[in-house]
């Protein structure tokens, strides 16, 4: 098995009085596809927005490839590798696509291969190559997705963290999208995947967590879950779930 | 003098007054729209760039190259205010912000008193920016000041376009101006972006202030604060944040103006000139908030 790449501990954050999360913990290995699931506001997006740096940590450590970047600001970690495609997409609405992908470049030393880079993206997804002169903002909702995943990969990452994909999305492109997503898992990068879409999720993770209310309260691999979804449905809407009973499993 | 004649020479005026605003304006969007910082000491980089001039042409340094260094001053002065004053208040309520500014306005024109006294310094040109040009048999008129304003203008305000094309900086301040939140996520050095913001907006505001001066043939401490205020009207009414907004506004004003003081003057609009102009200020907070550009609300995370 390989290494562990993210490894968060005991993670604690607070927005002003409320706590969003109270001792999450969790590890991502090196290659693996984590999916992180869990209904509205049980703390999915404030994870990957500690992990990038966003929102600080009350208490809890977060570890990636062996540092401690807790106290890092987000252009810091960005700089190590790891790539945030947040919730709600967040695509410079007025600016082409090539600018976009360009932008997503920012901390690379390596300028002369960011064309490549932007041809490969255009191979990806070849719609983008035809809308390369547009403005982000003309773009349907599907293709301004499509664009903040290419927008994080132009960043070479290792670990790439990844908000809700699917949202708001006609189901032809999510699938193009998450069949994407299944070529890069082959190629390597590292994934954490915030989903409520628990089944297009799970076909693609490794393994899961659910979380409620800021705490994990199931976790296992993605192919147990799978066979059992009453398990996972009752952890998001409240039921009797021991989180010792479901760690063990 | 027959109208097409006075309509040429008005224009003439219009598009110098123009570009004065469009130099002061661009600077004030630009750092609004990155930080939601109204930036009230903006007009005294004007101030900073003409006497920054006046000194190094005292100490004998030619014309241009002191022009230069009057602008690189500002450009200075610009990024120690930022470093001291403004990014220890970033992020905070925009009115702390602007209370900042307000400070730093009296702070560095007080700071101009001390070392210049308050009244007004005669600002040497060279003769041949003293030059005017006569046409059609002396009816209409521009001085080399009237030329060298809108030649400089329009070249700050394409280099400006080119750099916010055209470089990763200037990339990422546009995209920072979009979405500060996603630019933190793609890795925009923030810091940088801000800094180079100041310096640019300060060594237009510097050059602007040249040129005022040039026109009025005098310094002073407080010269910044009326073109400020125009400035400020123009941003506006161009779509506040806004670059191209802006520049439409600084020629909108200019036009404006001219206008306004070349209606007959038995009207007897000419005494109300800025009173209709920030009457048309007010007009577009209440009606069109966005400006000509229509500038849209920020999105928040």
């Amino acid at each position: 098995m390989s290494e562990t790449l993210l490894k968060i501990e005991q993670l604690e954050v607070n927005y002003g009085a409320v706590r969003a999360l109270k001792n999450v913990s969790l590890e991502v290995k090196s290659g693996e596809v984590v999916a992180l699931l869990g209904a509205n506001g049980a703390g999915k997006s404030t994870t990957l927005r500690a992990i990038s740096g966003l929102v600080k940590a009350k208490s809890g450590g977060i570890t990636y490839a062996n540092q401690n970047i807790a106290r890092l600001n987000p252009t810091q970690i960005v700089a190590l590798g790891v790539s945030h495609s947040p919730e709600g997409r967040r695509v410079f609405p007025g600016m082409t696509v090539l600018e976009n992908l360009r932008l997503g470049a920012s901390q690379r030393n390596d300028k002369e291969n960011i064309q490549a880079d932007i041809d490969r993206m255009f191979e990806m997804f070849p719609i983008l190559s035809e809308r390369k002169t547009q403005t982000a903002g003309t773009l349907s909702g599907g293709e301004q997705q499509m664009l903040a995943l290419t927008r994080a990969l132009m960043n070479r990452p290792k670990m790439l963290l990844l908000d809700e994909p699917s949202l708001g999305i006609a189901p032809l492109i999510v699938r193009q999208i998450f069949a994407t997503l299944a070529e890069l898992k082959k190629t390597g990068t590292t994934i954490l995947l915030v989903e409520q879409n628990v089944n297009i999720a799970l076909n693609l993770a490794d393994r899961a967590y659910v979380l409620r209310t800021g705490e994990i309260v199931l976790n296992g691999s993605a192919s147990e879950l799978r066979l059992n979804s009453e398990r996972v449905a009752q952890a998001y809407l409240g039921g009797g779930i021991e989180t010792q009973d479901s760690r063990a499993a | 003098m027959n109208l097409l004649e006075y309509t040429f020479q008005q224009i003439i005026n219009a598009v110098s007054q123009g570009s004065m605003f469009a130099l002061v304006a661009v600077g004030l969007s630009i750092i609004f729209s990155l930080l939601r910082l109204t930036n009230f000491a903006h007009g005294d980089m004007m101030m900073v760039g003409a006497f920054g001039t006046l000194v190094m042409q005292l100490a004998g340094v030619p014309f241009l190259l002191a022009v230069l260094l009057g602008i690189v001053i500002s450009a200075l002065v610009g990024i120690i205010i930022e470093r001291i004053a403004y990014r220890p208040v970033r992020g905070a309520p925009d009115v702390t912000m602007l209370l900042t500014s307000v400070a730093l306005t009296y702070i560095l024109e007080n700071l101009g008193i001390l070392l210049f006294t308050s009244s007004p310094r005669n600002f040497p040109l060279p003769d041949w920016l003293n030059a005017s040009f006569n046409l059609a048999d002396g009816r209409i008129s521009f001085t080399s000041i009237n030329l060298l304003t809108f030649g400089l203008t329009l070249l700050a305000l394409l280099f400006l376009a080119w750099f916010v094309r055209n470089t990763q900086v200037g990339l990422g301040m546009r995209a920072a101006a979009e979405d500060l939140t996603a630019s933190y996520l793609v890795g925009i050095n923030v810091n940088t972006v801000i800094v180079v913001a100041f310096v640019m907006a300060s060594s237009f505001a510097g050059l602007a202030g040249v040129l005022w001066a040039a026109q009025a043939g005098v310094v002073e401490p407080h010269m910044g604060f009326t073109p400020l205020l125009k400035a400020f009207v123009a941003a506006i009414i161009g779509g506040f944040g806004s670059i191209p907004g802006a520049i439409i506004g600084g020629f909108v004003l200019g036009a404006l103006e001219v206008l306004i003081q070349s209606l007959p003057s038995e009207w007897g609009l000419g005494a109300y000139r800025d009173a209709i102009v920030f009457t048309l200020l007010i007009a577009f907070l209440l009606f069109r908030p966005g400006g000509i550009v229509g500038v849209k609300q920020e999105v928040k995370l």
